[in-house]
């Protein structure tokens, strides 16, 4: 193919072709099959080193078991109905907890967002409590509500609600403030205002956050699971330990890491759905 | 004469900063006519966006009188429209939704909204673009639908912030002649805000020239150009002797901020 007219310089001598960027330039945009290559790439990458340390012996199957012995295992608790028992019961406990810690971090974030008394009141006890570490909080829930299935809504509630609370806030607070004063200057009344500016401009972002959450909930489940259960993904972990059944953590691990990621993807597919008109088109 | 619209007396507004009392604006005393196309330009920081927003009723104001109608006021209100510099449509409504938002809120009759807000938009040029998201539309797309919901709900004036001020010089342009075409047809009183001098011109009746903070009205340039205004305009003499005045007295205060500051530093 000839070069193009512009690539020959000044002296006639023809310049070479600049090289695409792609690859290098910030940003830059990929279409959704390379997209989805690139991810199944590094997960076949990922497998087949796996496959390889295992095959070559380079770690005992104790501590490492080899891909095919956690599928056979995974099978297996698939096939006795462990699996699904396990999972059910987590996926029971993370929608209540979350659902609860979701219900509560809602008005209170979108409260502390639109006043500054509010904030002064909630904000900072909220950071307090933040930053102490869920995990302590393990043994006194028990000592409070003894090992069932409260427990652990409440684990996830507190793990969950205050890092909520403030994300919620930063949502509502990001609203542009013209669009606030849009309202004011066509005579909507401040809970007018709220409800039909600040709270669906702030929608898609307190969608994301609560995306992001809905992730750190799932650590705080097992947390809890693994402390005190008598069932569940965590309670299945600890037990397997006991008995040294590497393959069986490494089939729970699997199936939390699908688990996440699956509810990730919904999430992310239902803020598209949800805010189309975010998309230009 | 007809008495003015728009009466600003004595206005006074400051601000409490880290650093002490920071005064925006002191005596500022500005009439707007009925139907009177005023700008008010000034070097950025002059508070004339801070004038605006006491105007509109979204700032509250030190000392002095604004009224409108010889009413004075107290908080923001359907009699202004307002159109923002900053983009804002609200993204989760199409062109026609924003229009419609704003005619609902003013109480319109909900069989007449559909056919006022498209009217509306076809005034400002758009008509076709009614189901678009304001993400498929252009910076000086939105700013007509911006324009087109001020107007929809028949305010009594339009207050408009710098709103071609983040557009590029050739929309910018467009949207200059579109408003001029807009305003001969429907007149309409106007306070325009913008530091760009000459838009300020090209647009308005008169400039109202502000000087450095604190903000006062400086000087007041009747733009006795003819009308209609076209773009050719823009490179006859008389526009560019006003041009020029206006610019000389903004140019003073440029001056007088350079001045002062090495005076400082000295």
């Amino acid at each position: 193919m000839p070069p193009p007219p512009e690539a020959k310089a000044a002296d006639g001598k023809p310049r070479p072709r600049p090289r695409p960027r792609r690859l290098r330039a910030f940003g830059a945009p990929i279409s959704t099959a390379e997209f989805i290559g690139i991810a199944a790439a590094v997960f076949a990458g990922l497998a087949f080193a796996w496959t390889a340390v295992t095959a070559l012996g380079w770690v005992e199957p104790l501590f490492l078991p080899s891909p095919m012995r956690v599928i056979l295992r995974f099978n297996e608790l698939a096939a006795s109905g462990k699996l699904a028992d396990d999972t059910l019961i987590s996926v029971y406990r993370i929608t209540f907890g979350f659902l609860i810690s979701t219900l509560f971090a809602l008005p209170i974030g979108i409260l502390i967002g639109c006043y500054r008394t509010w904030e002064g009141g909630i904000e900072p006890l909220v950071d307090f409590i933040r930053y102490m570490p869920v995990v302590a909080f393990v043994p006194l829930t028990i000592l409070w509500t003894g090992t069932g299935d409260v427990q652990k809504f409440l684990i996830i509630w507190i793990g969950t609600f205050f890092q909520q609370v403030l994300l919620v806030m930063d949502n509502v607070k990001a609203v542009p403030r013209d669009f606030v004063n849009l309202g004011r200057t066509l005579e909507m009344s401040e809970p007018k205002i709220l409800l039909r500016i600040v709270l669906p401009s702030a929608m898609p972002a307190i969608w994301d956050s609560m995306r992001i959450s809905l992730g750190w909930a799932w650590t705080w489940l097992v947390v809890a699971e693994l402390v005190a259960a008598t069932s569940g993904i965590g309670y299945r972990i600890t037990t397997a330990q006991r008995f040294f059944q590497t393959d069986t953590i490494f089939a729970y691990l699997l199936l939390l890491g699908v688990l996440g990621l699956a509810t990730d993807q919904a999430m992310k597919l239902a803020h598209r759905r949800l805010f189309r008109y975010l998309q230009a088109r | 004469m007809a008495p003015p619209k728009l009466v600003i007396r004595g206005l006074g507004k400051s601000y409490r900063t880290e650093r002490g009392e920071l005064v925006a604006l002191a005596g500022v005393d500005l009439d707007v006519g009925e139907n009177e196309f005023v700008a008010l330009v000034g070097t950025s920081g002059c508070g004339k966006s801070t004038l605006l927003s006491i105007v509109a009723g979204l700032e509250s104001m030190d000392h002095g009188v604004v009224t409108i109608d010889d009413e004075p006021i107290v908080a923001p209100g359907l009699d202004r429209g307002v159109v923002f510099q900053t983009y804002t449509l609200l993204p989760w409504l199409t062109a026609e939704g924003n229009v419609a938002f704003a005619l609902a809120a003013a109480g319109c009759k909900p069989s007449d909204v559909r056919a006022i807000a498209r009217e509306q938009l076809a005034l400002v040029g758009l008509d076709g673009f009614e189901a678009a998201y304001p993400n498929e539309l252009s910076g000086g797309m939105k700013q007509r639908v911006a324009i087109a919901r001020a107007l929809s709900y028949r305010p009594r004036m339009l207050l408009m912030d710098e709103p071609f001020g983040a557009l590029d010089a050739l929309t910018r342009h467009h949207m200059q002649e579109l408003l001029t075409r807009i305003w001969e047809r429907h007149r309409l009183t106007v306070l325009f805000i913008t530091h760009d001098v000459e838009e300020a011109v090209y647009l308005s009746d008169r400039v109202a020239v502000m000087s450095n903070r604190p903000g006062r009205i400086k000087t007041l340039v009747p733009i006795d150009l003819a009308r209609p205004r076209r773009y050719e305009l823009l490179s006859t003499p008389e526009f560019q002797r006003l041009h020029r005045a206006v610019l000389d007295s903004i140019r003073e205060e440029s001056i007088q901020v350079a001045q002062l500051g090495r005076a400082l530093e000295r």
